[in-house]
């Protein structure tokens, strides 16, 4: 199997490689049998690599060890669901489901535009060919997922505990879809500009989807990821600027601003040099964000060890960049705008106000990220940056970045009037202005900060209610409807416009939440006995007693030994909730100079959080357990078992095991044990989660197909027959 | 006022906003940074300074202590180690032989930790045990 694997890679990089060079040719020449050939290309790399994925998936399903990405990943009593996902786990397999996305995405948009674009399409499909051939020969040369050890072990070292959480799972293809998902528009873009067709709409068209899609991915991810971390890792925040967390920020900041910006060019023909600017520029950084985790070059918490793929993924941005600065300087006449800025009281201006705080945004964050190395070169040392720097640059960009968002949406095009200003702001205003009085006379005043955003965000939602309240009037009037039908009408009749309302309000809600969650927040460590108790943001917290237990697989082998806490949460005295935070120990998977007990104390060890989630406040702890004390009993069980070694078979040696932690469980509680809690209370976190769902919604209401799209195809397919019948295609 | 005076103002207040901008970035961020240190690089430390220090865990140097740990950080490739001394809470995949990145002070023989800081690169990230075993 792994070496049909590794052929079905190869025969993807050859077919790359021919797909790049028909694709050129046809494209140089007009020669449309090349251009098909090129296009075909995409769709045999498509079922290439899906079947090299699957034979992965396969052998991560079947425990085969053989494969050192899965003897090295995976295991026989890691669950099927985890097995399935442990496959992106790896360096190797996650370059391969990268290199899987990319060809399904490109085949999809390639399949969709075959009958349109047909200057453009064959440039975009060597360019992203060329990113085909990038990974395949990446997989081929240097991190081949279809490596065989010389003798398969009979158990895999298993995933990292870590990683067994759903969301876990699901964020890298996320990631990867929002990255992979960024190279279309980039490779249209390239294209557009070779031919000159930049100023041309339907390029434009055909990939505005697909990047508005990458957006939507890229953010689920980076939410989902950080929804692990708060309730995965012992430490309570959901962000913490850190390197790869920001390179995964920045295509998605220039994203939001070119999916923005793309609309006045559709309207007005304007910011032609922005726009395609934008495009390149998040094409190059959703590379980037991939090259980060494996370069090693920042030090990250999530970043690969002993890398080689530094040097390479430096090559193609290298060229990624010169080739697209070169582009825009060959093409600047092209890029012209056809119509200037009528007012700076204007959608236009306010959209250009929009990708200009965004676009400091992801230039701060980029600073902050990449400070250490230029730092380096100014100083020559290496500096690096903390929260702190990130938030005094980024809060206040944020809140106008919000303010904006409830402006942009119902200002007029071309120029407001003071009367269409008073007509769209004055309501939102009153309202937003109102409920900030209301929460600094409530105390909210000694954070200005969250108060501003607190305000900005009421107007959003006050601004795009407003609108959907006239909307919905309007269709009342118009055509008789009921309320919600009017509603359902009214979206459905413009879900791209409604649906990026939705967004508008989704992100609202979510920097209220990250506002107040940050502002707000009552954090303490602390040390406590069973029966103590302590003391944050008004709750009591009291370590009722201690718990613990020794979990085994469904196989019935030994899992991992917890120890944890009973929590009683109390507020003026009323129990509120019992929370029950504790950690587990895995066994580690080196066993060298490890005795059986000793190795459950020498791996990895998760935390599972106590939580309350709830509105208005999430209460939260997680808890460090002192097991100092049971160091003796640990090394007498290590030394029992050594003198025992060879004597007893296996089925008795593990009974044997299973007891002496049954016993050190007990030892545990009868102990009393000290424990280091860290508590929290945290007022609407959930506001994030439930802001993320709802720009899920609006993203995919815009996304979706309205209803004259297939009336749009039909016209689309007429015309390149029309055009294809006088010989002008 | 004419149309091309107006943009040529427009245009000296925008990069002179952007050039203000650059250098409260450029200063700010050397105020608030700390310098990124090997234990290697710290024989020379100063009391009181704040160093961001990489390294790696030594093997058998962790001890839990009332309210964190105690271990040694030692240079990724080398010998030389440094004592860190940390109180706050413990990252889940802190542990013996693990990469980490903390900030730490200067004092009297040992470094100090800040709460909060010590982070664990995560252990997800392998590169090399597949590939070392591997008869590709």
């Amino acid at each position: 199997m792994a070496i049909v694997g590794r052929a079905l890679l190869i025969l993807a990089l050859v077919v790359a490689l021919y797909g790049i060079a028909v694709s050129l040719y046809g494209a140089v020449r007009r020669r449309e049998e090349w251009i098909v050939s090129g296009r075909r290309s995409v769709y045999a790399i498509a079922g290439l690599v899906t079947g090299a994925f699957a034979i992965l998936e396969y052998a991560f399903l079947t425990s085969d060890f053989a494969f050192a990405t899965v003897a090295s990943h995976s295991s026989t009593t890691t669950p099927t669901f985890y097995q399935a996902a442990a496959a992106w786990s790896s360096q190797e397999g996650s370059l391969l489901l990268w290199l899987w996305l990319l060809s399904l995405w490109s085949t999809l948009v390639l399949f969709g535009t075959r009958r349109q674009l047909r200057i453009v399409a064959p440039w975009a499909t060597a360019v992203l060919l060329g990113f085909a051939a990038f990974f395949a020969a990446l997989l081929v040369f240097k991190e081949t997922p279809f490596a065989l050890l010389a003798v398969a072990p009979a158990e895999g070292a298993g995933l990292n505990p870590l990683l067994r959480h759903p969301s876990m799972m699901i964020h890298p293809p996320m990631l990867y879809s929002g990255y992979t998902l960024f190279t279309i528009p980039f490779a249209f873009a390239v294209g557009a500009l070779i031919t000159r067709q930049v100023g041309a709409a339907d390029w434009i068209r055909a990939t505005r989807r697909f990047a508005l899609a990458a957006w939507l991915f890229l953010g689920i991810g980076i939410l989902l990821g950080a929804r692990w971390s708060y309730s995965e890792l012992g430490w309570g925040g959901y962000w913490a600027w850190d390197p790869v967390e920001n390179a995964s920020l920045l295509p998605w900041l220039t994203g939001t601003a070119f999916i923005h910006s793309i609309m006045i060019q559709e309207k007005r023909g304007m910011l032609k040099i922005w726009n395609v600017s934008l495009v390149l520029a998040t094409g190059t950084l959703a590379i980037l964000g991939t090259f980060l985790v494996r370069s090693g070059i920042l030090d990250s918490i999530h970043a690969f060890g002993a890398s080689t793929l530094g040097v390479p993924f430096v090559i193609l941005i290298g060229i990624m960049i010169g080739g697209s600065i070169g582009l825009v300087v060959w093409r600047r006449e092209a890029l012209r705008s056809e119509n200037r800025l009528d007012s700076l009281l204007s959608r236009e201006a306010i959209f250009l106000l929009n990708n200009l705080v965004l676009v400091a945004m992801a230039f701060v964050v980029f600073w902050g990220t990449f400070w250490p190395l230029i730092a380096e070169a100014l100083t020559g040392t290496r500096r690096s940056l903390g929260p702190p720097w990130f938030d005094t640059y980024t809060v206040p960009l944020a809140i106008v970045l919000v303010l904006l968002s409830g402006i942009g949406p119902v200002i007029a095009w071309r120029k407001a009037t003071p009367a269409n200003a008073r007509r769209n702001f004055l309501l939102p205003a009153v309202a937003a202005l109102g409920l900030g009085g209301v929460l600094a006379a409530f105390g909210a005043a000694s954070r200005p900060a969250a108060l501003a955003m607190f305000v900005c965000g009421a107007f959003v939602v006050a601004s795009v209610g407003q609108e959907f309240w006239r909307g919905v009037g309007v269709r009342r009037a118009m055509t008789g409807e009921g309320p919600l039908r009017a509603l359902r009408s009214l979206v459905a009749r413009n879900r791209r416009r409604y649906g990026g309302y939705l967004v508008h309000v989704g992100m609202a809600l979510l920097f209220v939440g990250v506002a107040a969650s940050s502002a707000f927040n009552n954090a303490r460590d602390v040390r406590l006995t069973p029966g103590q108790t302590t003391r944050a943001g008004g709750y009591e917290f009291t370590y009722a007693k201690a718990t613990s237990r020794v979990s085994t697989t469904k196989a019935g082998e030994l899992e991992k030994i917890s120890f944890g806490a009973v929590v009683d949460v109390r507020r003026d005295g009323e129990k509120i909730v019992t929370l029950r935070p504790e950690r587990g120990f895995f066994p580690s998977r080196d066993i060298r100079g490890l005795g059986p007990v000793g190795r459950f104390f020498e791996g990895e060890a998760t935390s599972e959080v106590g939580l309350q989630a709830g509105i208005r406040r999430d209460v939260w702890t997680a808890m460090t357990p002192d097991i100092r004390n049971l160091m003796p009993t640990i090394e007498e069980g290590d030394r029992v078992f050594a003198a025992a070694a060879g004597k007893l078979p296996p089925e008795l040696e593990g009974q044997a095991l299973g007891q002496a932690l049954s016993g050190i469980v007990r030892q545990y509680i009868a102990s009393k044990p000290a424990a280091t809690f860290r508590v929290i209370t945290s007022p609407l976190v959930t506001w994030i989660w439930l802001g993320a769902i709802v720009v899920f919604l609006g993203g995919l209401i815009a996304l979706w197909p309205g209803p004259d799209a297939p009336g749009r195809r039909v016209s689309a397919r007429y015309a390149a027959r029309v055009a294809e019948e006088l010989g002008r295609a | 006022m004419p149309p091309a005076r107006k943009r040529r103002i427009r245009l000296v207040v925008a990069l002179s906003a952007a050039v203000l901008l650059a250098c409260a970035l450029v200063y700010t961020s050397l105020l608030s940074s700390s310098e990124s240190v090997t234990p290697s690089d710290l024989t020379a430390a100063k009391a009181g300074t704040s160093y961001t220090l990489t390294g790696k865990v030594v093997d058998g140097s962790v001890r839990s202590t009332d309210g964190g740990v105690d271990f040694r950080v030692r240079d990724r490739e080398g010998r030389t180690s440094v004592p860190v001394s940390y109180n706050g809470a413990v990252p889940d995949p802190f542990r013996e032989g693990r990469e980490v990145i903390i900030t730490v002070r200067k004092q009297g023989t040992t470094f100090v930790g800040e709460r909060d800081s010590l982070v664990t690169k995560c252990p997800s990230k392998f590169t090399e045990d597949a590939t070392q075993r591997a008869s590709s």
